[in-house]
């Protein structure tokens, strides 16, 4: 009788074996991608190239299909990346190299987008000066970039984490927890933050543009992938900066636009545009390959990887800070260059800049 | 013989038993070593080794940042929460289960109105909760006991109707007031039956206990779960699932066999779960 019930198990062993191996992203050329974005207002963009069909017409040129999906969580849409789900991901430098680089997913930034210039700040009720932070409990969603801001922002007034107690607080809480009395230094990020600078009282002290380019927001895809596809990679540039070349125009095609990203974001031109403000976007592809080029990127990339090094997100296995190895133009590199896991490679920026897309 | 005849003997009960757990650890292992051989640093679905070595460190290597051993520490302060947020929840259900499935005039007041409120989905309240009672402790125990306290009321309530009434009747027959009736006749047989509801309720109270410690916390179980979510860090996730899983299983028959053991009358009819 114990025969044969394991007998009859045994096929659904194997289903369920079936169910739990995701596929990984798969390298060979292939047809068909899909690459995933979540709300921020310098990901918006998209959103509007997939509604517009230009994501169509760039990848019709290529004979390809991508597939642009938005995932309502951000931390879920990059885990999703690094299980193989999808062949592109939008995220920031910071999460690129602890998720899927820390992973062991060789990931490049093909684009360059924008770095918040003001877009995350911190902020403190009935106090004026960050110096005022000292002793107090502060909220934070704990290991984001909200929490390297507030370690930067430490640094430059010599102070440091212990001199505080930090409270891992959901984005999703974060305006009803500061509304409430005991809760009086908050770091987070945009839209959160211009509601909660703008509650009675409370005062930004230090924001992202105080630190200039040191949160950068990057479409990360699959490094094997675009190897193996270099036309995915031209579709998703060409998609881009035609869409930046539209939406950077204060006409009615860019109002559209705008108005568009406005409303699906929850909020209206005026807000998206003031978003758009404390947001350095890299309008044109000249501009973006400048920036990655730009060797105060490894200086950004190793205040990165030291704060994810001392607060173990590099995995709490990894022997050292170099445990992880990232390119950057030029040959140059950061930590082991046996494990190169995160690249910034402008080449596909640069086809744009020169007009070969 | 017909299938609901067939006996199972001890032996063939604890290997029908282990299939399902032996299907499911095949299956992992299996996907988890096809993606390693694929990509020998995923986090998806880490080894069982990398897991053990990330259990171990959490369990006895003092933490980089603030020093303390984590999982002993967080167990702690979930634990803590745990058993105030049930033991309020309790004394509750007592307080009120025992006056309504008793005294109709009570039953008539809060009913309706118990039963009305344990159909609020607690999560939903959480901003009214932070502003009442802040973002500390106490707003984390008062989900709990929100979430819990409702049903585990209702099941009192429920018990305490359902005395035999020739109990009821001979007691006054013999002269008991009331309160004598509630503590001489209610109350004893009722201690079991509570035992019941905060097995129940501790269901939920872990639930709740989790979410609550995502929102809000420097310490916990569910507080670390979420956080290395942020870095995909399933080594460290599927252990503390596995301890947590453990500490409730340990909990629930802790609760058991003490009721067995001082209630044995209860547990005459033998069986029970």
């Amino acid at each position: 009788m114990f025969r044969k019930s394991l007998l009859k198990f045994l096929p659904a062993a194997f289903a369920a074996t079936l169910l739990l191996s995701a596929p990984a992203a798969e390298a060979a050329p292939k047809k068909d991608f899909k690459v995933c974005w979540s709300i921020y207002v310098g990901w918006m963009p998209w959103g509007e190239i997939q509604n517009s069909g230009l994501m169509k017409k760039w990848a019709d040129k290529y004979g390809i299909n991508v597939d642009i999906v938005q995932i309502n969580d951000y931390i879920e849409s990059i885990n999703q990346y690094t299980a193989g789900e999808f062949d592109g991901c939008s995220m920031t430098n910071m999460d690129a190299l602890s998720i899927p680089s820390g992973g062991g997913v060789d990931t490049t930034a093909l684009i360059i987008g924008d770095y918040s210039n003001g877009n995350d700040g911190i902020v403190l009720k009935g106090a004026k000066a960050l110096a005022d932070i000292k002793g107090q409990t502060v909220n934070l969603v704990e290991l984001s970039v909200s929490h390297y801001l507030l370690v930067r922002g430490l640094d430059g007034i010599g102070l440091s984490e212990k001199d505080i107690t930090v409270v891992n607080t959901s984005d999703a809480d974060m305006v009803a927890a500061y509304s409430t009395p005991d809760v009086t230094a908050v770091v987070t990020w945009n839209p959160l933050l211009s509601e909660i600078a703008g509650m009675p009282e409370s005062y930004k002290v230090f924001d992202s543009s105080q630190t200039p380019g040191e949160i950068i927001d990057i479409m990360m895809v699959n490094t094997e992938v675009l190897k193996d596809n270099p036309d995915f990679g031209k579709a998703l540039v060409g998609a881009w900066y035609e869409m930046m070349a539209i939406m950077s125009k204060s006409d009615s095609a860019g109002m559209d636009m705008r108005t568009a990203m406005a409303k699906a974001s929850g909020t209206n031109l005026a807000g998206y545009d003031s978003q758009l403000a404390s947001t350095a976007m890299f309008y044109t592809p000249a501009e973006a390959v400048a920036f990655t080029k730009d060797p105060k990127l490894i200086t950004t990339m190793e205040f990165v990887r030291q704060f994810l090094f001392e607060k173990g997100i590099l995995g709490e296995g990894a022997p050292s800070v170099d445990f992880v190895g990232i390119e950057f133009p030029g040959g140059k590199t950061l930590g082991d260059t046996a494990n190169i896991k995160l690249r910034f490679d402008p080449a596909y920026m640069e086809m744009a800049a020169a007009g070969k897309l | 013989m017909r299938l609901i005849n067939q006996k199972v003997s001890r032996p063939a009960g604890f290997l029908l038993a282990a299939i399902p757990f032996a299907i499911v650890i095949i299956a992992y292992v299996s996907a988890s070593g096809a993606r390693l051989a694929v990509n020998p640093s995923d986090k998806l679905l880490p080894s069982f080794a990398s897991m053990a070595e990330a259990f171990w460190r959490m369990a006895t290597q003092p933490d980089r940042r603030s020093g303390s051993l984590l999982l002993w520490a967080d167990t702690a302060a979930s634990l803590a929460r745990l058993a105030l947020g049930i033991g309020i929840s309790a004394l509750l259900a007592l307080l009120l289960g025992v006056p309504i499935g008793l005294i109709p005039k009570i039953r008539g007041l809060l009913n309706a109105f118990i039963a009305t409120f344990s159909l609020i989905p607690p999560i939903t309240v959480l901003p009214i909760l932070f502003i009442a009672v802040g973002l500390g402790e106490a707003s984390k125990i008062a989900l709990i006991i929100i979430g819990t306290a409702p049903v585990m009321t209702r099941a009192i309530a429920l018990a305490v109707s359902e005395l035999p009434v020739e109990l009821l009747v001979k007691a006054q027959t013999l002269g008991a007031s009331t309160w004598q009736i509630i503590l001489r006749v209610v109350l004893p047989q009722i201690w079991p039956k509570l035992v019941v509801a905060i097995r129940l309720g501790l269901v939920p109270a872990w639930i709740f206990l989790i979410s609550a410690e995502a929102i809000a916390s420097t310490e916990g179980l569910g507080y670390r779960i979420f956080l290395v979510r942020r870095y995909l860090a399933m080594d460290v996730i599927l252990p503390y699932v596995a301890w947590i899983t453990l500490i409730a299983f340990l909990l629930d028959r802790a609760l058991m066999l003490s009721s067995r053991r001082f209630f044995r009358w209860a547990h005459l009819g033998g069986g029970g779960l």
